[in-house]
């Protein structure tokens, strides 16, 4: 996991570019450290399969908001997309298997019917931005008030629960593991190397730069800006949907509190990782440490008694800019 | 004089067809479902709407969720102005904004009934319907602490930091505090199933030894049992947790050694609320006053009577 920034960064010529990847790296290194010192648990191989587990949520949809915010977007919705996505494909694949199909076929048509859901999502919030000339902000965050009503009323208030029977096909996905190392990592570490591979070295990802970079250019370079934002949004919804394909089957069910903040905390990582908030300029492996950096402080929380409950936040809130500040010191 | 006299007369004459009709509207007001135990409020509030005014022809029942203490301020005013409401059951957000919005209603003339969390000026109300929130902590680490024979080590996980969760933990140490049983760490999951599931693995990590999970809500408690599950340290340890949630009243039924119990703290009382409320309106029989909901345990031989699985919650 640590390795992969220098290779991507060496191989790119400009002298500028390793300094942005290694800072948010030394800030989850320094985080490490601290840690491991406060804790000997911490540096246990379970524990830190929990960390990159947990990570995997907000690192995945993190990964489709790398490509939003460098093409100069921004996307609030992704946490109620997340929970809705989840509500609607534990309902569908409760309904399916009451039709009598056989467990494990089930659960490949859900997943399918989350992918589908999730493209079909985000080309909603793409489509609504460019063909209706929406600032991304507002768009997403009526969809944002959308999909968290729409998963809140699927439920009926309460909470929607996955069939035992499809529980434990489904369970695998989540807590079962290939080589040692559980599932979810090995898919967050797919989407981040397909990721970084479509961002950093195929035409639609310099045209996601050049947009973001200077919009105007780029259209008069003929680039088609329209249909590419859309794109970075439909990517960004498919990443939800993985997200939520290994989400659903940790405890089986999504309810109006699902997902709540995680745009704030998928936004958070792209950024910690050292991707501008304007757009332009960022990379994929940036937002995979800043995705570990952040569920790495809470798990150091929850591991000490030497910080106040009350504060936990405030160290978060703290850790992230110091984090940002590190990098934008170093990068001038 | 006679333009100005003609209306006036007519919205008296209205006013008083409207008395004689006995038509009487209450006000619910209550959070939305945001998590599992709204949730319940909310389908409580529905399903007794509709047998109040199934039971009471002259009775009109309006439902109002909000997302924030603001917003449900917001509501009161709606309600009096609209609504024209002659009662009002209120869950409030938080006590103390919402103290003021609720005292102008009340002013109003409107019967207010608060239900759950109490107001800052107890004398606005005319009934008070509530939950035992330090009896419910109570309850709960006194079952622990006679299961663990007054020894042993315990991991607490805390609901949001409000008023409630305080109670609740002060409660349960007040018991906690005579016996040998320590405390090993407490930490916010926020009565949440995602932060109950991630604080207990966390727990495990840290610690070889525990004797039993104080998740004081449900939904935490689900989370700490798939933590328990996937460490494989499920027979290690018993979990208590709290409200009623139908899956876990389930769990006690069937006795299950990971979930022996439950403590009530239940989204029906908003039920009750609305049921007192309506006989204040629809009787003579006496109501003003307070009415404090036992946190009964849930044990395997009670938890049928506890058990609707049709709710929501």
């Amino acid at each position: 996991m640590t390795t992969p920034p220098d290779a991507t960064a060496t191989a790119r010529p400009k002298r500028r570019i390793p300094w942005q990847t290694l800072t948010p790296l030394l800030g989850l290194v320094a985080l490490v450290i601290v840690g491991s010192l406060m804790n000997p648990a911490f540096l246990s191989s379970t524990n830190i399969f929990n960390v990159l587990t947990r990570s995997a949520f907000i690192g995945i949809i993190a990964v489709g908001s790398t490509f939003v915010i460098i093409a100069g977007g921004i996307d609030l919705s992704v946490g109620s997309m997340a929970a809705f996505l989840a509500g609607a494909m534990i309902l569908f694949m409760n309904a399916m298997l009451a039709t009598g199909l056989p467990p494990l076929a089930v659960l490949g048509l859900g997943i399918v019917f989350a992918l589908l859901l999730g493209l079909a999502a985000g080309t909603f919030n793409g489509m609504t931005i460019t063909r209706g000339r929406i600032e991304p902000f507002i768009v997403t965050l009526g969809t944002l008030g959308i999909f968290r009503s729409l998963v809140t009323y699927l439920a009926d208030g309460g909470t929607i629960s996955l069939d035992f029977a499809l529980r434990n096909v489904a369970r695998p996905i989540y807590y079962g593991s290939f080589l040692g190392v559980p599932w979810p990592i090995w898919i967050f570490a797919i989407v981040a190397g397909v990721g970084a591979l479509v961002l950093h070295r195929t035409r639609f990802g310099r045209y996601v730069f050049a947009i973001g970079s200077n919009e105007d250019v780029a259209r008069y370079s003929a680039i088609r800006v329209q249909r590419i934002k859309t794109l970075t949004y439909v990517i960004q919804g498919f990443a939800v949907a993985l997200a939520v394909i290994i989400y659903v089957p940790r405890l089986g069910s999504a309810s109006g509190s699902t997902g709540v903040l995680w745009e704030l905390e998928a936004i958070a990582a792209v950024i910690i990782g050292g991707t501008a908030l304007k757009g332009g300029s960022g990379h994929v492996w940036g937002t995979i440490v800043g995705a570990i950096l952040l569920s790495t402080i809470g798990n150091v929380l929850n591991l000490t008694d030497v910080i106040s409950n009350y504060l936990n936040q405030a160290v978060q809130g703290v850790i992230i800019i110091l984090a940002v500040l590190l990098q934008r010191g170093r990068s001038r | 004089m006679k333009r100005i006299l003609i209306p006036i007369a007519a919205l008296l004459a209205a006013t008083f067809a409207f008395a004689q009709d006995g038509a009487v509207t209450i006000g619910v007001s209550i959070p939305a479902a945001t998590h599992g135990w709204t949730g319940g409020v909310n389908w409580w509030a529905e399903r007794t709407e509709a047998d109040l005014e199934g039971r009471y022809p002259n009775l009109n029942i309006v439902i109002n969720s909000a997302g924030s203490a603001s917003e449900q301020a917001n509501d009161l005013q709606d309600m009096v102005a609209i609504d024209q409401i002659d009662a009002l059951v209120i869950l409030p957000f938080e006590s103390d904004p919402l103290t003021d919005p609720v005292a102008q209603v009340a002013d109003q003339g409107v019967f207010v009934t608060v239900v759950d969390r109490g107001l800052i000026d107890p004398t606005i109300r005319d009934v008070y319907v509530a939950g035992n929130n330090p009896q419910m902590g109570r309850v709960s680490c006194e079952y622990i602490s006679e299961r663990l024979n007054g020894e042993g080590n315990i991991v607490v996980l805390r609901g949001i930091p409000t008023v409630i969760d305080n109670q609740r933990v002060e409660g349960c140490m007040e018991v906690l505090e005579e016996t040998d049983i320590e405390v090993l760490a407490m930490e916010y999951a926020n009565w949440n199933r995602d932060d109950g599931f991630e604080v207990m693995q966390d727990f495990l990590s840290r610690f070889d030894d525990i004797d039993a999970v104080w998740a004081q809500d449900d939904d935490i408690a689900v989370g700490v049992i798939a933590a328990l599950e996937q460490a494989g340290r499920s027979d290690e340890m018993f979990i208590v947790g709290g409200a009623g949630m139908k899956e876990m009243i389930k769990r006690v039924m069937d006795g299950d050694d990971l979930v022996p119990v439950d403590v009530l703290y239940p989204p029906s009382m908003i039920a009750t609320a609305m049921e007192v409320t309506a006989l204040a309106f629809v009787s003579d029989v006496p109501v003003l006053g307070e009415y404090i909901l036992d946190a009964t345990l849930i044990t395997e031989e009670n938890a049928e009577r506890y058990y609707f699985p049709d709710a929501a919650f």
